[in-house]
């Protein structure tokens, strides 16, 4: 069967994403680069008897190894199979994206050019004589529009024509002066009837760019004594030409040229429109007083969103995983396995579950900023802000998607160039409360405050958590990671209207990750946690309490009792005994052994603090082991203070296992993790114990 | 005079790029060189970031970063 790899290459903002959600419809596969964690997205399906794969890589605004990005995409492209390129290219920003373009040229593979966005181009009045670019460039160039899906067909159609026919070199021209370099140089190899595998014009203009490897290869050849003098004078030649002496400007101005020549060429009535609308948008939203308590503002809502619509949802989720739970119980039994199946997993499982529409909503937000272009803008506006805080404007998108979750925060981090800012930004991240810590707030604060400051209390806990991790990074900077700060220069993309399907498939993607988390670690920590809490069994002690039951004379006693019987259960289970026995670390802080074992477990998972709660209170007390019932029960045994500095624990210590592995990873060494676990934790408890004395005085 | 001295609304041509390796490619890459026109958009508050239009780009950079851009007014 015959094979055809596609390589899908453009850069940042030109909606390659959007393309290849286009081509994929349903069949989108999302996984990560082999040993980084750059997200690779791919589609496989059959055309025209073949076997077709998209490989859709990380956005690069050059073949430059800046960004870990782009080093996965150049590093893709030089070195991995593949049969064809397919350069997307934004049409209504063409000279600067066809700079790329000259670069991906230069590969020697197959290419077809997409001119994406043609919609747009076509509104704001741009015209582009697609023939002409094709012949100027040498490789087909084919309109498309993603959003609408115009031209897909056509845009495939043509990628399996050109696999089938024998590579053609493209006719990417330079300048007079560095074509008469090459000229010169060409000349002088045929002369020698030098053998390469490389045509002589590609060797010649390798050898003008100073490419390393091509001449480590000719500095072991004879002719090299000849060729030295000869490449010297050409070179000197260029310098006095461009007026550098850098090779890398002389080619990157060329590649400019020729962008440019390009454009003047084949692009007409443009007018740009859209910059227009969206200089306007930007004269409010980056303001110099308003921009900031605008973001401030959208911020807040969405929190409020958060908090408010994804109730309502909730509350069914919430009696769905109840009625479950008793129905279980009726197939099972009251028994052990009932139990274990009741009590353990269904409502472990449900009280993740639960947060799913928070987090569904949040996840929508977020993609919502991103989309539009406005992230960008609110890296402008922070930088800074946080420049301040040793920082960096990029440091933004990571914290950000901290709120969401750590472990794509920490992955994000990765468009931080510089090691010291990117290693600060992780060690931040974890300050910015992720959505699996809402639950645990959620839970505290509907129980310890009243309904219509639940929201307020929320909001000030994460930008509390913010500040926090602001001081810390101030401090990793000063103390810690000294050193010379990154560059900031970003791309601020135009504003757009969202794609709601790549919204969708994000929000989905999310969604689906954090319910996998759910289905495995953490119903498998659940059922640890209901093991450890069951076990090990004390008969003799059980009967004693049954008979003392038996004999009590009110019901009010008898109800006494069988709490009493229960407690006395769980103190004696081996989860008791790891809370009684790390209990003395937490007592300063007002924690009771069952607060710190649900502190504990949440080390596995953050999302298993609530269901380890559940477990330890709701059991064998009232009927009713849902949220409302939990709740209760955390108002009748936990003091108010404690539960303050509960939250505060919650909100600065470790995050859990698998973002903490990612950390590791991220971070690139086992040691920083180590740093992790000792920073937070003497930051958690130094702040739950002020909390605690604070709150204690109310 | 360097991107650095100029106001929200100027326009000006760039004359050279004196940054270092990476800080130069990424500007290049972004369409931003010698010869090429720009016009300061905006300026955050406190003046440490600045937006410019390069061609059909919108760009932000640091006043730190503009510092290593000379431009010439157009």
């Amino acid at each position: 069967m015959n094979e055809l790899i596609i390589a899908l290459v453009g850069q940042p903002n030109v909606g390659k994403s959007m393309l290849i959600n286009s081509i994929a419809d349903a069949r989108l596969k999302v996984g990560n680069f082999s040993g980084v964690t750059v997200e690779k997205a791919e589609v496989q399906f059959m055309a025209q008897e073949r076997f077709i794969k998209i490989i859709d890589l990380p956005g690069t605004y050059s073949l430059n190894e800046y960004t870990q990005d782009e080093r996965v995409t150049k590093d893709f492209l030089e070195n991995e199979h593949y049969d064809l390129i397919i350069n997307v290219v934004d049409a209504t920003n063409l000279e600067r994206n066809l700079y790329l373009t000259t670069q991906l040229l230069e590969l020697g593979k197959k290419m077809i050019v997409a001119l994406n966005m043609m919609d747009e181009a076509h509104k704001e009045g741009i015209c582009i004589d697609h023939e002409q670019l094709s012949s100027i460039l040498g490789v087909p160039c084919i309109k498309v529009s993603a959003a609408t899906k115009r031209g897909i067909g056509k845009l495939l159609n043509r990628a399996i024509d050109v696999s089938l026919f024998p590579f053609e070199k493209s006719k990417l021209i330079y300048s007079d002066v560095v074509e008469e370099e090459i000229l010169h140089l060409e000349g002088f190899l045929s002369g020698k009837h030098y053998k390469s595998a490389l045509d002589y014009r590609d060797l010649a203009l390798k050898l003008l760019q100073n490419d390393r490897g091509i001449y480590q290869k000719m500095h072991d050849e004879p002719l090299w004594v000849e060729l030295s003098p000869l490449l010297k004078e050409a070179l000197e030649h260029l310098y006095l030409h461009h007026e550098t002496k850098d090779v890398s400007e002389i080619f990157a101005q060329e590649r400019a040229a020729f962008a440019k020549g390009a454009v003047t060429e084949t692009v007409t009535c443009k007018k740009s429109v859209s910059l227009n609308i969206t200089e306007k948008i930007d004269t409010l939203l980056i303001h110099q007083f308003f921009g900031i308590p605008i973001f401030i503002f959208l911020m807040w809502g969405l929190f409020q969103l958060t908090f408010e619509l994804g109730s309502i949802p909730m509350d069914w989720i919430d009696a769905f995983f109840g009625a479950l739970g008793n129905y279980a119980k009726t197939i099972f039994g009251e028994g052990e396995l009932g139990s274990l199946i009741a009590d353990g997993a269904i409502s472990g499982v449900g009280a993740v579950v639960m947060f799913l529409p928070n987090i569904v909503i949040l996840f929508f937000g977020i993609a919502l900023l991103e989309t539009t272009g406005y992230m960008a803008r609110v890296a402008f506006l922070l930088d800074g802000f946080f420049h301040r805080f040793g920082l960096h404007g990029k440091s933004f998108i990571p914290l950000v998607t901290g709120f969401g979750c750590s472990v794509p925060a920490y992955m994000s981090a990765r468009t931080l160039k510089n090691d010291k800012d990117r290693l600060i930004t992780l060690f931040i991240i974890g300050f910015m409360s992720c959505g699996a810590k809402l639950p645990v707030y959620v839970l505290f604060a509907g129980a310890f405050f009243a309904e219509n400051n639940a929201g307020n209390v929320l909001f000030l806990i994460y930008i509390a958590g913010a500040l926090i991790g602001l001081i810390a990074a101030k401090f990793l900077k000063v103390f810690v990671f000294k050193g010379v700060d990154e560059p900031f220069v970003m791309e601020m993309p135009k504003y757009r209207l969202p794609s709601l399907k790549l919204i969708w498939h994000t929000v989905v993607t999310k969604a689906v990750m954090y319910l996998k988390k759910a289905g495995t670690f953490i119903l498998g920590a659940s059922m640890l946690v209901w093991f450890a809490s069951n076990y090990p069994k004390y008969p003799s002690l059980e009967e004693r309490y049954d008979q003392k039951i038996e004999l009590a004379s009110s019901d009010e006693e008898k109800v006494t009792l069988s709490n009493e019987k229960a407690q006395r259960l769980l103190e004696k289970s081996f989860l008791g005994m790891l809370g009684k026995s790390t209990d003395v670390l937490f007592q300063p802080i007002g924690f009771d052994w069952k607060m710190t074992v649900a502190l504990e477990s949440g080390l596995a998972a953050k999302e298993v603090v609530v269901s380890t709660l559940g477990v330890l209170y709701a059991l064998g007390s009232d009927v009713d082991e849902g949220n409302e019932g939990l709740i209760r029960e955390l108002q009748k045994q936990i003091p108010f203070a404690s539960s303050v500095s509960f939250i505060i624990f919650v909100m600065l210590y470790l995050p859990c296992m698998a973002a903490s592995v990612v950390f590791m990873k991220e971070s690139g060494s086992y040691k920083y993790l180590v740093y992790l676990f000792v920073f937070t934790t003497v930051i958690a408890w130094g702040l739950a114990f002020v909390g605690y004395r604070i709150a204690l005085l109310f | 005079m360097t991107l650095s001295e100029m106001n929200a609304g100027d326009k000006a041509i760039v004359t050279r790029v004196v940054a270092d390796g990476e800080l130069k490619q990424r500007l290049f890459s972004l369409g931003l060189h010698k010869g090429s026109h720009l016009q300061i958009k905006a300026t955050s508050i406190a003046k440490s970031t600045m937006e410019i239009e390069v061609g059909s780009t919108l760009l932000a950079l640091r006043f730190e970063e503009a510092k290593s851009i000379g431009v010439q007014r157009a």
